[in-house]
């Protein structure tokens, strides 16, 4: 961990007991965020992508509970808080995006107001002062005519009008760190790059962190400085953006960016998309050794008994025997 | 030459969607609709895809209910092989039916949970087909294997099968009834890019193998650059462009489908900030006059507020826009 890092994700375990035995949506999943830092956590549906989300902020819904390891934040952990202290690390520390906007705000409370109420919640300022910040958030997040939205309700806007909102409230407590969970999932394509190029400039220049959460590798491409990719709840590999997606090394890495129809693939008669046979495993169907092994086009014994290590492999890291065989 | 298979002619739906007539009289409102497919044309050929591709709310779904005889229209024609469904005898129309079939979205909602796998494949065969049996059996056999799936799947429920299997399932079905043309609406947008990746291959090898026609509906311009061949692009109901599939990626020509293909996020768009167009769409009740897209035009002149464009041809290229060769 160096000084500039923000966030520090440990081992994080992440268990669920449930009668027919226990889950690990999440196992021991290891990254950072530095300051300023767009980190992009991608993976299909149930790869443990939310869940990892909810672990760092303390959102976990019970039973679901983080059995090991450690979420750290500027220096201090925080995932052995509680409930009281982790409220104040949400939203003055750690702001949040949800892909339905409609989940961050209060319908029955005017944008202003909701605005205004979490900025003097998280930063020592006045009524009118706030009140002051609420309308320069919106202005920030391109609200067009903001001061005479100020007294509007959140059924009043559109659906990336209103995202704009949510990303205005997650910013106004000055945050270093913003957790977005597929914020553009919902919109538009045309809206979905307003989104986007609205919250890389704005962490930008406030230097503040973001873990940018989706399963699309083209806002991973256009986003994200940094990438880890989970599978079944794994870190599968973890580099720099450009560096995984232009060359991955693990086999999963090269099968998703494959998969998805690029310029390279999809031009011409006789293009083809990568297929990776079969889908994600359930959690309660998890394969012996390496999760991926199955559905991997270049699977060894080795693979069908041992969970392989994180281990470096020219620019990336990848949890593949194919990595620890090239280091031993 | 030219061999059409399907021929769309000024094809339009409205909607009422007025508040229920007491509280329109109380709060003296008058009725209104919404014009969700505004005049659209066009052709499909022959063992080619043609690719419809809008944002939510455009009409592709409108226009893909119309076509399978889900919806009636407004007004226009829609021609298959030469028949116009829109205007044909009833036994016309019923041997038509068999010929087209549909593949949804959401492969979930779509199947009926208590039937089994067998079942649901096996009845567009007992629909249209004079089939039953043994050859029946192997009828049903052939088509899941022919999906990638086995015939053993035959006695499994829905619940079984994975998202992507159940498409599969889908697709089964929409293949039993032998049909020539099929309409797909957003048929991989619920799946993980793993997963679409097979469909979408599945689907263009079901095309080769059996020459078949499909009209291709998604958002999705990545998906629509691997499936095309021809590609249409809708805004608020009317078709603004369209053109073979490379045309289109290579140099649009509507400042419309300028923006989505610029604001499609790219793998390999790395640190890309790109200009993205302003505003949403607008509210279909009342959109805005002439050209639909000219609020949010980055072109647009000021006959762009007046003038609803008509179709230019240039090619096999279609643009509704002033700024192209219009006088
Ligand atoms: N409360 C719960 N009980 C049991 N399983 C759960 C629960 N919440 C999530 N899961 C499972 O955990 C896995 C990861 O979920 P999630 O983090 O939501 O995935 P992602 O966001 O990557 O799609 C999935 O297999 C999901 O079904
Ligand atoms: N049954 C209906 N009644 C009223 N409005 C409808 C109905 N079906 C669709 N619409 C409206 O028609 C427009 C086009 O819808 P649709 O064809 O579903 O678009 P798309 O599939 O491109 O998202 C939308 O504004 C939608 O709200
Ligand atoms: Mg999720
Ligand atoms: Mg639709």
């Amino acid at each position: 961990m160096t000084e500039h890092t923000l966030l520090e994700v440990k081992d994080l375990k992440v268990q669920i007991p449930t009668r027919r035995g226990v889950l690990t949506p999440v196992n021991e999943v290891s990254f950072t965020i530095g300051r300023g830092e767009i980190v992009g956590v991608v993976g299909e549906s149930g790869a443990g992508k939310s869940i990892t989300g909810s672990a760092i902020i303390g959102l976990l819904d019970r039973p679901a509970r983080i059995s090991s390891g450690s979420v750290t934040l500027q220096g201090e952990v925080i995932s052995g808080l509680n409930e009281e202290q982790l409220r104040r690390v949400r939203g003055k520390r750690i702001g949040t995006v949800f892909q339905d906007p409609l989940t961050s705000l209060d319908p029955l409370m005017s944008i202003g107001d909701q605005l205004s109420e979490t900025a003097m919640a998280h930063l020592a300022i006045s009524r009118e002062a706030a009140r002051e910040k609420a309308l320069q958030a919106l202005i920030d997040v391109g609200i067009p005519a903001a001061e005479s939205r100020l007294d509007a309700y959140p059924h009043e806007f559109s659906g990336g009008m209103r995202q704009r909102v949510v990303i205005a409230l997650a910013l106004i407590g000055e945050p270093d760190l913003i957790i977005a969970d597929e914020p553009t999932t919902a919109l538009d394509v045309s809206v979905q790059a307003q989104v986007l190029m609205l919250l890389k400039r704005l962490c930008r220049e406030r230097n503040t962190g973001v873990m940018l959460i989706t399963h699309d590798m083209g806002v991973i491409a256009e986003t994200t400085d940094r990438v880890v990719v989970l599978y079944a709840g794994r870190v599968a590999e973890i580099g720099n953006t450009e560096q995984v997606l232009t060359s991955a090394k693990h086999p999963y890495t090269r099968g998703l960016v494959g998969a998805t129809p690029n310029p390279a693939n999809m031009d011409g008669d006789n293009a083809r998309l990568n297929q990776i046979p079969g889908s994600m495993p359930g959690l309660l169907a998890l394969p012996t050794g390496c999760p991926f092994h199955p559905r991997c086009s270049e699977v060894m014994p080795v693979c069908k008994t041992e969970q392989p290590a994180l281990t470096p492999l020219g620019d990336t890291t990848i949890a593949c025997h194919l990595a620890t065989e090239a280091s031993a | 030459m030219n061999d059409s298979l399907i021929s769309v002619q000024s094809l339009s739906r409205v909607f009422d969607v007025s508040k229920p007539w007491l509280n329109r009289v109380l709060s003296g409102q008058k009725r209104q609709t919404l014009k969700a497919v505004d005049s659209v044309d066009f052709t499909i050929e022959r063992g080619t895809t043609y690719a419809l591709v809008g944002e939510s709310g455009s009409g592709k779904s409108t226009i893909a209910k119309m076509l399978v005889g889900l919806l009636k229209p407004t007004s226009g024609r829609v021609h298959i092989d030469g028949v116009d469904l829109t205007n044909a005898s009833a036994a016309d129309i019923a041997s038509t039916r068999k010929r087209i079939q549909m593949i949804f979205q959401d492969p979930y909602a779509s199947l009926n949970p208590r039937w089994r796998v067998r079942d649901i494949v096996g009845e567009p065969i007992d629909a249209f087909l004079n089939v039953s049996g043994a050859e029946r059996t192997r009828k049903i056999d052939e088509l899941l294997e022919k999906v990638g799936l086995s015939s053993k799947d035959g006695a499994k429920f829905p619940h079984e099968f994975s998202g992507g299997q159940r498409q599969r399932i889908g697709i089964a079905r929409a293949l039993a009834s032998d049909p020539e043309f099929i309409v797909c609406d957003e048929p991989t947008s619920a799946l993980d890019v793993s997963v679409q990746a097979q469909v979408l291959n599945l689907m263009r090898d079901l095309q080769r193998d059996l020459g078949l026609t499909y009209l291709f509906i998604t958002h999705d311009l990545a998906v629509v650059r691997y499936m095309a061949d021809h590609v249409g692009v809708l805004y608020l109901g009317r078709l603004i462009e369209s053109a073979p599939r490379q045309e289109l990626f290579d140099s649009p020509a509507h400042p419309y489908t300028q923006m989505l293909i610029n604001a499609a996020p790219r793998v390999d768009g790395f640190g890309r900030m790109h200009e993205a167009a302003d505003g949403e769409i607008p509210d279909p009740i009342s959109p805005p006059s002439g050209c639909h897209f000219h609020p949010r035009c980055p072109q647009r002149l000021d006959a762009c507020r007046i003038e609803v464009p008509v179709v230019q041809h240039t090619g096999r290229r279609a643009v509704s826009c002033l700024l192209h060769g219009q006088s």
